[in-house]
């Protein structure tokens, strides 16, 4: 078991190599074809060429130049996007997960798991909102990711070919970049670097302002204002400049003003009401981050308009709990009901798409999305929630998420169901760069497996 | 009574076409006007009448109290429950934060406070520094959402709070012994607040001096807005209830000069142990005290304290109320208040008083609650005995007319939360043992 475990980066490795100076043209002939956007096709073709969709349909001929990869039995899908990740920023772990705790015993439908990543200790005491404490708003994901990140392949061969990568560790943490998965060049990889403002709400405690979570909204709020300000007196000041007071420059209301879209926790659903009217308070777009309990305010969220990032990584009961605790019947509920968040949504036309966070490997993503689809979750939504949900939530369905003419060329093509146990993954496009993923499981071929352990 | 339990989670436009309700046969602690045997009886979530002989409406649910007692909801001066943070610590004013942005309305405290009889409670911030964070006054909607927990049209406050806890110097050493918070001292207490109001009146006026300018069509850049000094202001301008938790007479005093200085009301002293030692400068200011029947010593400015507290204020002019500061004190005010019985021989409706229209005058919800009259929200309190007494226990609580605690139906319900209980422990370990095998097969992860 131990060797096995060695094993696995080798195998990540392996892949790599997989990755071929391919033909620029493809074409995937007489597959099943789930589109998203319209319904499946048997026996259908996708055409692949100069990295987007030159063609979809069931009676279309593969151009003279393509490679055509014979398609029976196989099932292309739209590329998978991670819609909230930390994929290809080096050393980072996944977003956190860990709902604010209830101070007076206010429930916790996820583990109460210290924060995955380290609360970035302030250079100095910050005396209150004007020192900026924990504002990194003008950092962009896209100017940190790096090509050759190990995770960038590991979710690739999971069959994401997208993913929402966001800097995670202030309270304006910083704005998120959509990017494809492949590429040598970041800047090639980047589909959109302005993905929104990802919103934390940790504390610094006693020692430095904001010390508590109604510090945090507060902070939060007066940055709002003062964003709003600065809008107001530099328009003033740029029309008037002879005679008037120099505003000054502040990047963190910069970074605040240039993001489209802000990302916020809401795990339970008390955060998701609370979030909901504070965004409306800041007159910002919200995408709920978390969702575990939304299954429960699914009318405040509906009215909202606010999309929701669910987490596939359900609450789980915490490892090294005392068994004399009993538990209360509230949080073994929410344990219970939080898959059955994603089929609650959907079926309240409420828009949501899944995110990984952090969960290892890619065969247990999937397998935590069949936990949705048995607790209500159809599967051609959970497909939906992988892809064009995502891309419509960070407004770009134009060119993602779906199988259609003219878009990115991201697919995932499989030897059968996606969410199946015994599925495997054939091939990865990312912009029309065609990737076969290694065997998710030696078990399926014992000789692979051999090998490499002779390469050991 | 079962009807109006179904009524309970209908939306407001239900509520106004729900059947009337009265409560029969029960003693009667209006606490402001007497004590009477008979009904009161509740329309669209208001008192309609009280007295000894109501014809029951047709169509109306009946509650009968043969033999109990029926007392307007208890109402807390202070309390931390339903609030998930307390302290903004990190700085001496944090009066830019509010509980009203971390109202919990899944708190078990509130049930457990409507066990105990309280409908209303205010939420304060904590003591930490000498001005505090905003609070919010709610009442005890269970399986009601943050907003609607919202006491309508309450008054907003704010916390101030002197001595021992304000002057703690912060307990990190992240960024060394010279970063450790202002004040260490009463006397820097004393001047982080007069240094706030002065700020405070600085940004008034640069807002006044801005209307000016552009009102003469001057171009001006508006005035950034600060939430720390908005709630100042409002103080300045009467806006904003003061509610200042302090033990000591000469914080006291100093507090009370300060304010006047500054031209502002403290609305409530809070804790106020050594309240009896100044109670005619309290009356004069017009502040009212909230304090603790017999709980005393858990540290130096809380030693001189007597009993006699709540009284001896009372007699010397002083709007007092009894407050619990503890989700646990919290669910048996009623005793509480009857200690001032004993120590201090205040009389029957006088203990009623102390924690419920007294407390109703300071957070100046009285036309609303506070007592059993016609007009006011049917926030009532249903005991199996006196209230005063110790041995009686809260049967029935009404908030707006809506049964929101009922024993009986509590003591119904745990065999079958129970069971719930137990399916769901059961039905995860299946789904566990099923799950287990592949994940086994699956090697190195």
């Amino acid at each position: 078991m131990k060797r096995e475990f060695v094993l696995l980066p080798v195998m990540l490795c392996a892949s790599a190599v997989l990755l071929a100076e391919g033909p620029a043209v493809y074409a995937i002939h007489d597959a099943r074809v789930i589109r998203v956007s319209g319904p499946p096709l048997e026996h259908a073709s996708v055409v692949v060429r100069n990295g987007l969709i030159e063609a979809v349909g069931e009676n279309i001929t593969p151009p003279a130049d393509a490679w055509i990869i014979e398609g029976r039995g196989l099932t292309v899908y739209p590329g998978l996007i991670d819609a909230l990740s930390t994929i290809g920023i080096p050393g980072a772990a996944a977003p956190p997960t860990a709902a604010t705790p209830g101070r007076t015993g206010g429930p916790r439908p996820v583990a109460a798991a210290p924060l995955p990543t380290p609360i970035v200790p302030p250079a100095s005491p910050a005396a209150g909102p004007e020192d900026r404490p924990s504002n990194t708003s003008f950092l962009r994901a896209a100017d940190q990711i790096v090509a050759a990140d190990h995770s960038v392949e590991l979710a690739r061969d999971g069959g994401f070919t997208t993913a929402v990568t966001f800097p995670i560790n202030n309270i304006f943490a910083g704005q998120g970049v959509v990017f494809d998965l492949s590429g040598t060049r970041t800047g090639e990889m980047v589909i959109d670097p302005s993905a929104g403002q990802y919103i934390t709400l940790r504390s610094n405690g006693f020692t430095s302002f904001p010390g508590s979570l109604m510090g945090v909204i507060a902070y939060i709020r007066q940055i709002y204002l003062d964003s709003d300000h600065y809008k107001v007196a530099k328009a003033i000041y740029d029309k008037h400049p002879n005679g008037l007071e120099r505003p000054a420059y502040d990047r963190t209301l910069e970074g605040v003003i240039q993001s489209p879209r802000v990302l916020l926790p809401a795990h339970r659903a008390v955060e998701v009401d609370r979030m909901l009217q504070f965004a409306r308070e800041l007159k910002s777009k919200p995408v709920l981050y978390g969702g575990e309990e939304a299954w429960r305010v699914v009318d405040s969220i509906k009215k909202s308009g606010a999309p929701v990032l669910v987490t596939l990584k359900w609450p789980e009961k915490a490892k090294d709990l005392d068994p004399a605790i009993n538990e209360p019947l509230r949080v073994l509920e929410i344990r219970d009901k939080a898959p059955s968040t994603p089929g609650v949504l959907a079926k309240n036309g409420i828009l949501f798409a899944f995110y990984t966070d952090g969960i290892a490997t890619p065969k247990e993503i999937l397998k935590a999305a069949q936990k949705a689809i048995d607790a209500g979750l159809a599967p051609s939504d959970a497909i939906r929630a992988f892809t064009l949900n995502a891309a419509e939530i960070y407004g770009l369905a134009d060119r993602l998420g779906s199988i259609d003419k003219g878009k990115i060329a991201n697919l995932v093509v499989t030897d059968g169901d996606l969410f199946a146990d015994k599925t495997q993954i054939k091939y990865v496009f990312v912009d029309g760069n065609k990737f076969e993923p290694a065997p998710e499981s030696p078990d399926a071929k014992p000789d692979a497996k051999k090998d490499m352990e002779k390469t050991q | 009574m079962k009807r109006a339990l179904a009524l309970a989670p209908l939306t407001a436009l239900w509520l106004a076409a729900a059947p009337p309700l009265v409560i029969q046969n029960g003693t009667i602690l209006t606490v402001t006007k007497g004590t009477l045997h008979g009904s009161v009886l509740i329309r669209d979530g208001k008192i309609v009448q009280v007295g000894e002989n109501i014809k029951v409406p047709s169509g109306a649910t009946v509650i009968n109290a043969a033999g109990q007692f029926v007392m307007p909801g208890i109402i807390d001066c202070h309390s931390h429950i339903a609030a998930e943070s307390i302290n903004e610590g990190s700085v001496s004013v944090s009066s830019m934060v509010g509980i009203q942005d971390v109202l919990n309305p899944e708190d078990i405290a509130i049930y457990r406070a409507l066990a105990g009889g309280v409908t209303t409670a205010n939420v304060l911030h904590g003591s930490a520094n000498a001005i505090g964070g905003k609070c919010s006054v709610i009442k005890m909607r269970w399986g009601k959402s943050a907003d609607e927990l919202l006491f309508a049209g309450s008054k907003p406050g704010i916390k101030f709070a002197l001595g021992e806890n304000p002057k703690r110097r912060g307990g990190g050493t992240a960024f060394g012994a010279t970063t450790l918070r202002y004040p260490a001292t009463r006397m820097g207490v004393e001047d982080v607040i007069r240094e706030a109001f002065t700020e405070a009146r600085a940004y008034q006026a640069s807002w006044k001096l801005y209307d000016a300018r552009k009102a003469k069509g001057e171009l001006v850049i508006p005035p950034a807005r600060d939430l720390k000094l908005e709630p100042l202001v409002e103080v300045l301008e009467g806006q904003r209830l003061v509610h200042a938790h302090c033990y000591r007479q000469d914080e006291i005093l100093m507090l009370l000069r300060v304010a006047d200085e500054f031209g502002f009301k403290i609305r409530t002293l809070q804790h106020v142990l050594e309240g009896y030692k100044v109670a005619k400068e309290i009356a004069a200011h017009g502040a009212g005290a909230s304090t603790f029947s017999d709980w005393w010593a858990y540290k130096v400015e809380a030693y001189d304290a007597i009993p006699y507290n709540a009284a001896i204020m009372t007699r010397k002019g002083v709007l007092v109320s009894i407050n619990s500061d503890s989700d646990e004190l919290m669910r048996h005010l009623n005793n509480e208040a009857a200690k001032t019985m004993k120590y201090g021989g205040l009389t029957e409706t006088e203990a009623l008083s102390l924690i419920t229209i007294n407390p109703a005058k300071q957070l100046m919800i009285n036309s609303q609650v506070g007592s059993i009259e016609a007009g006011k929200d049917a926030d009532i309190t249903i005991f199996d005995g006196h209230p005063l007494s110790n041995f009686s226990k809260v049967i029935m609580v009404l908030i707006d007319g809506q049964i929101y605690f009922d024993r009986e139906k509590d003591l119904s319900q745990r065999p079958v939360r129970e069971n719930r209980r137990k399916e769901l422990i059961s039905k995860a370990a299946e789904e566990q043992k099923r799950s287990a095998p592949a994940s086994s097969r699956r090697p190195g992860l």
